[in-house]
């Protein structure tokens, strides 16, 4: 067999994998590692798929992926704290024909924001909610969150999460479930690429759901935040294989 | 019997060294580099490239999507 050199791979007729165009030319602004980045990755690369980027606008929160706007190429508005679903829920009723969706840390929609997620989702309005959860504010140096597990140790838990006087974490997505207006909840995670994989299936669903006036999905993704909590990058992933999966359960909790 | 040869290409200076694509191959291909780039992160680079089967492991899990992954079959 003849020796194959890289220059014979690395043609463009041989291409398998490369950055979606939605990207804009800016370099994600997270932290090595951050789980952020593969979120923007395949919700831009289920908008290309689907072939609507001219038609979709995304709300934005306050957090990590503030700039948002900043990395992916499609309209985006930005919300107050916490208030993305209603922005997106007047944007929606106005333009009923686009594909809304809000982009959320766990600070964003379940702390500050959990009126406005809970009604958005009890209405039923026709939009997507993809839900960012690492179990720490992130972006303000690592404080307890009301994602933080029991235990956990945070820049204001340094002895771990007491539920006796801290409470106890709060399941967002088993709590929007319930709710008569969701149609699709799941929870999924992307630190492996079989991961991944199901993360993107499920927000290419969540996309279609709204094409077809399904009403709202719910869609969480466990994610990590190394720099908060204070570990490397695999290690952090590690950490969240043995501990966060074991309280947020993976998998499809609703779909009508 | 037709076999698969893979390729990666990294764009050095967006690569953040964290190491997570290292995990993710299932052909042990990838290292970190020795040197670093412009931001003073190791990249990461194919230290064993006739192993690489064009998977797509590494760019899936690559949260800052520096990795385009090419791939051949090649005809013995």
């Amino acid at each position: 067999m003849a020796e194959i050199k890289l220059e014979d791979i690395i043609k463009p007729e041989n291409l398998v994998f490369q950055k979606t165009k939605l990207f804009t030319d800016k370099p994600l602004s997270y932290c090595p590692g951050c789980g952020h980045g593969v979120v923007h990755r395949l919700i831009l690369e289920a908008i290309e798929e689907l072939g609507i980027e001219s038609e979709t606008i995304g709300v934005a929160p306050v957090g990590c992926s503030v700039l948002a706007y900043e990395f992916m190429n499609i309209d985006i508005a930005q919300a107050p704290h916490g208030r993305a679903p209603a922005l997106a829920t007047g944007i929606k009723r106005v333009y009923p024909e686009k594909f809304v969706f809000t982009y959320q840390g766990d600070g964003d929609l379940a702390a500050i924001g959990t009126a406005e997620t809970i009604h958005a989702c009890n209405r039923g309005e026709n939009i997507s909610i993809f839900f960012i959860n690492n179990g720490i504010y992130g972006m303000t140096g690592g404080q307890m969150a009301p994602t933080t597990l029991p235990g956990m140790a945070s820049s204001t838990s340094p002895y771990g999460r007491d539920v006796a006087s801290m409470g106890h974490p709060l399941k967002m997505t088993e709590l929007v479930a319930n709710l008569p207006g969701t149609r699709f909840v799941a929870r999924h995670a992307v630190h492996t690429p079989a991961l991944v994989r199901k993360a993107k299936k499920a927000i290419l669903k969540a996309f279609e759901n709204q094409k077809e006036n399904k009403g709202l999905s719910f869609i969480e993704i466990v994610s990590n935040c190394n720099s908060g909590w204070k570990m490397t990058p695999v290690k952090s992933n590690q950490w969240l294989t043995e501990n966060m999966l074991e309280y947020y359960k993976l998998g499809t909790l609703k779909d009508e | 019997m037709a076999k698969v040869r893979g390729a990666i290409v990294v764009d050095v200076e967006r690569c953040k060294g964290c190491e997570l694509c290292i995990g993710s191959c299932p052909t042990d291909v990838l290292r970190m580099a020795v040197d670093v780039n412009g931001k003073g992160y190791h990249y990461a680079y194919m230290e064993n490239p006739e192993a690489c089967t064009g998977c797509v492991n590494c760019a899936t899990v690559c949260p800052d999507t520096v990795i385009t992954v090419y791939r051949i079959k090649v005809v013995d």
